[in-house]
Parts: C-alpha cells; structure tokens; sequence
C-alpha cells in the first residue's frame, strides 16, 4: 500500500533549465502538415538518475501554459517548479526511482522554440509565420529529446489536460514505446464550448490594437491587454464554482481611500483575476496562447476510426485515466470517453473520478486521493520495468 | 484465493478478455491473467479495493454497477464475473442485462438463500439467518438482494438467458459434495452459473 508524504515543497532540490537544439536549418523536424521547421531549440529540466538499462525514465507532458520547471528550485528563486508536489523524493513520482523529464512544449515561449523565437529566414520573430503545427508534432519533439538523452522506450508518460492530450497521442502513434500512459483530467476532443472559451481568448488578443497581425515584437510592443483578458477568462474555466464560492465568495477588497468609479476592482474575485492576468503576461507569449490553443481545438485522435483503429488493436501500454468530479472544463464525459474507446479495442484500463472541489486546477493540487492513485500506479509500473528487465 | 473463484476460474476458458464486476481486490483477474493467459480488466466501487487493484498491476475502474455498463460496448469482453456480487446490487436485474449485453457469456455466483442450514434458522429460530458467507446481521448487511437457486434461475429465464452450466458450492466456498446435487436448492450453500444469451 502506497503512502502519501505531505510534500515538500522543493524537495528535488536546486534544478536549472537546459537548452539543446534538437533540429537544425539542414535536419529540420518535419511537421505533421509536411512543413519543416528548424532550428529546434528545447528547454528541459531533469530530476533523479537515470538506471543503466535506462528503463527507469518518466516524462512530463506540461498542459497549456507550464513550462520545463515542473519541480525544485531555480537559484535564487522562491518558488518550486509547477508539480513540485508531485514530484520528488518518496513523492507519487518518485525522483529515488525513477528519472524524470520535462521539456517545455514546441511552439511554447519558455525557451523552447516558438513563435516568439526568430526565424532564420527573416531575422525577425516568426510571428503568425510559424508553421502551424499538432499534438503529434509536440510528441516528435518529446521524442527526439529523449533520443537525445539516450532513451528509447520510456517507462511512463504523464499529463494533465493537454499534457494528457499528448501521452494519448504518444501510446496511440507509436505502440509499445510507452510502458505506461497516465493521462490526467484529458480529452480525446474539445466540445464546442471548449473550443468557443480558446476562440474568444484568441479574438481578445488578436483585437488587442498591439497586435499588429502577430508581429507586435517587431513593432516594440505586446497585446497585453488582449492576452490578459484571454488568461482572466480561461481561468474562470480552470476552477469551479464551488471553489470560487469558497475562496472569494462575495467579499469586497479593502476599502480604498480613493474615490470609486464604480468599476472599480471591488470583490475580490475581480482583484485575483486581475493579478492572474498580469503575472501571466510576465512569462507568456500571445502567439504562443494562439498557437497552442489552435492545436488543441485540431485534437481528435479517435476521429477516423479507420486510421484509429488499427493504431487502437496495436496498443501495448498501461493506462491510468483520471478526472476530477468539479472540472467542467474537461468533465468525466471527457475522461469516460477516452477509456469507452480504449476498452472496446480491447485495451485495459484503470479509471477513476476523484472528488475535489477545485476543477480542473485540481491536477495541479494536492489532491491526496489522487496522488495515492497516481502513487500506487507508479510504484507498480517500476516493478513491472524491473521484472521486464530480467536478472541482470 | 478464495475456493470460490478457483471454481469460477475453471469456468473461464484460457486466454479469454474477463471483465471482473466488484473485482474487489483483483485475486481472480491475478489469477486468470498470470496463470490463464487471459487479459483483465476489473470494475470496483470501493475505493480501497481499488487501490489494491492497482497496486497488484490489476486494470481497475471504479465505477457503481447499480448505474450499468456504460464505458463498455456490447460484446466486448469473451466472459463476465459477476462473483457474490449479484446479492449486493440494487437492481439484480438490471446488472445481469447489463453484463450480458457487454459479455459473450456470463459467470454467476451467489450463496444460495434456500441452503438448509438458512432455512432451519428462520424457521425454528425465529430470526434472519446468518452464514459464512452471509456473516452480517439485518442491519448492517450490504446483501439486500438475497435469492435461493430457483429464483436465479427463474429471473435467468425471464431474462431470455440460458444456464450453460452449474457448479455448487459448499459453504467454504469449494464444490459442494455429489450427495448434495440431488437437492441443490436445499444443500448447496452457493453456486456459480455460466449463463448464455
């Protein structure tokens, strides 16, 4: 029986970001679409060691705005990495055991090659040139970095929401490579109503006046306004009511000595939304939101069943599928799909809902009935890595 | 494991896809995967049973079966358990549907509520009977939908369902002894049913 630690905030220690470039101008990563995109560069973070026989290694797909600092500590800095409560030593993702990974996303602005970055061809920032691009293709950069590291088949990929998004499209496209998929509060398709909340973040940072057609860095400026709104929105989406309800209720902010105008920054739902938007401006790229928003609108991996299928009958991995009872903004339906699909091509599957009052956020919290499953799960695919590894 | 799901395990043809319904913590679908060849998948409301599903490498959903089958397609799995789960459920009927739209056949069992033993109880007695397997008193048992080997028999019927084979049980969960055949609904403690569309 697996144990929960409380966690230890930083516990993996003091980490930096390394950079390498994966793809060049002659050896170009071959997109999806046909169109070739190079230099590559990655941003990654490792934590633990990885074993002799490399069977030991474990990825993380980072959702929508993460990043490669999943856990521990910049120098100098605060704040731990974005699931330091997950991960660490005798955390559900054990850094004692197994040899973590985490790259930030193609078409990111966190260091990995995106449309912030300059293109070659122009010297400018790529803008609303750079190519557009799918879940598939952030897998083939996933891939080609753990290539780099000398890892061909890793132990278990896992991520929530888009980063779920990719551990499913990883197992289906390359069968056998995944030991193990744990695909967290995912989808295998956005309702409309998903694809309308991305549609109206994006319409808010394309007719922010700096946007100038996506090349607002070439004009010395940034849709902050636009990209604010889009965060401030799409966060209301990350939590549930119930969890705002508790958190703010309808408490006012203090009350400021200056004279109001009415509109002024009042309730205090109103004040944490507004901070929300501008931290995020300090660390995101509008291009990107457009970007990575548009592909996963595109996601729908179980589309063509006559493509799927084949893909489905070939499917050698162990899955975990969770979802959280409050998220709304990809609900159990979403989850229950994914596993109704697995299991009628004949894949077994462990699923579970969790209660947790905080919505789709909750993969990101400590949610200890979810960390133990997560927790019980891992611990059983290390031991199956090592029965699979024979005696040495 | 428990005597019972050997009896059942050697109603499961090798290599077979066995969805377990209240797996509970995954022994039979251990069994049948490691030593049968067969491929498992469990279903478990209990949230503990569930973890020790997983801890043993046991594909496990949790899920209520009173709310039926819906994350599995029609005929997708060769077998189905149903395994002294049926007397627990709050709509018998709909669960024996339900695993027979998602099976090929059917794996039934339950303690029989005819049994001897039961039946002196009540009669002489003058209160709920109790058992090895049937260990809770009135008020406290998750068994609420108790029935004798008739009855299985008469809601398979009613369900357009055919009784391929069945195995008694003795009260230890092992075969029930050959002298007992001549009346099973009065001296088997249980049975295991393998059902048929």
């Amino acid at each position: 029986m697996s144990t929960i630690s409380t966690p230890r905030p930083g516990a993996v220690g003091q980490v930096e970001t390394h950079h390498v470039e994966l793809f060049t101008a002659e050896a170009p990563l071959v997109l999806e679409s046909g169109e070739t995109l190079g230099p590559v560069e990655v941003a990654f973070e490792t934590y633990g060691t990885l074993n002799a026989d490399r069977s030991n290694a474990v990825v993380i797909c980072h959702a929508l705005t993460g990043d490669a600092h999943a856990a521990g500590v910049h120098p100098g800095a605060q704040r731990p990495g974005w699931w330091d409560n997950i991960i660490g030593s005798e955390h559900p993702i054990d850094t004692d055991r197994v040899f973590v990974v985490c790259a930030n996303l193609l078409g990111g602005c966190r260091g990995t090659t995106g449309p912030a970055s300059v293109d070659p061809a122009t010297g400018q920032p790529y803008g609303l040139r750079f190519p557009l691009f799918t879940v598939a293709d952030l897998v083939a950069v996933q891939r080609a970095l753990l290539a780099h590291l000398g890892v061909s088949r890793p132990l278990v990929a896992v991520g929530g929401s888009l980063g779920g998004m990719q551990v499913l499209q990883w197992a289906l496209d390359y069968p056998g490579e995944l030991h193990a998929a744990v695909v967290v509060c995912a989808t295998s398709r956005l309702s409309a109503q998903n694809i309308a909340f991305s549609a109206v973040a994006r319409e808010a940072i394309m007719r922010d006046p700096n946007f100038f057609g996506g090349d607002y860095l070439a004009n010395g400026t940034r849709p902050s306004a636009g990209l604010a709104v889009a965060r401030m929105m799409a966060h209301i989406t990350y939590l549930s009511e119930e969890g705002m309800r508790e958190k703010f209720g309808r408490r006012l902010q203090e009350r400021r000595s200056a004279p109001r105008s009415g509109f002024d920054v009042d309730f205090q739902v109103e004040s944490y939304l507004q901070h929300q938007g501008q931290a995020f401006l300090d660390r995101f790229d509008a291009n990107s939101y457009l970007y990575l928003t548009r592909v996963m609108d595109y996601f729908d991996p179980f589309a063509d069943m006559a493509v799927a299928g084949p893909k489905l009958e070939a499917l050698d991995t162990r899955f975990l599928v969770v979802s959280f009872d409050s998220d709304w903004r990809f609900d159990t339906a979403h989850s229950r799909e994914i596993m109704r699909v697995l299991s009628a091509h004949r894949v077994p599957v462990t699923f579970r809902e969790i209660s947790s009052p905080h919505g789709h956020d909750s993969f990101l919290l400590v949610v200890p009935e979810y960390h133990r499953t997560v927790g019980a799960f891992m611990r059983r695919m290390e031991t199956e890595a090592l029965a699979n590894a024979g005696p040495p | 494991m428990r005597p019972d799901l050997g009896i059942i395990a050697e109603m499961i043809p090798n290599g077979s896809r066995v969805l377990d319904l209240g797996c509970g913590d995954g022994a039979l679908l251990e069994n049948l995967i490691t030593q049968r060849g067969c491929q498992g998948q469990g279903v478990e409301v209990s949230p503990e049973a569930f973890h020790a599903c997983v801890s043993r490498g046991i594909p496990v959903v949790s899920a209520d079966i009173d709310k039926g089958l819906p994350d599995f397609s029609d005929g997708s799995f060769d077998v189905v358990v149903l395994s002294q789960t049926l007397q627990a459920t709050h709509r018998p009927a709909l669960v024996v549907r339900e695993m027979m739209r998602v099976g090929q056949v059917g794996v039934v069992s339950f303690p029989n509520f005819g049994h001897v033993t039961l039946r002196l109880q009540l009669a002489f007695g003058g209160r709920m009977p109790s058992s090895r397997t049937l260990s809770h008193t009135w008020y406290e048992t998750p068994n609420i939908h108790l029935c004798t080997l008739r009855d299985f028999e008469q809601l398979a019927r009613a369900e357009g369902l055919h009784v391929a084979e069945r195995r008694l049980l003795a009260s230890n969960g092992g075969p029930s002894a050959p002298w007992r055949r001549h009346r099973p609904n009065l001296l088997a403690a249980g049975a295991a049913y393998l059902l048929r569309r």
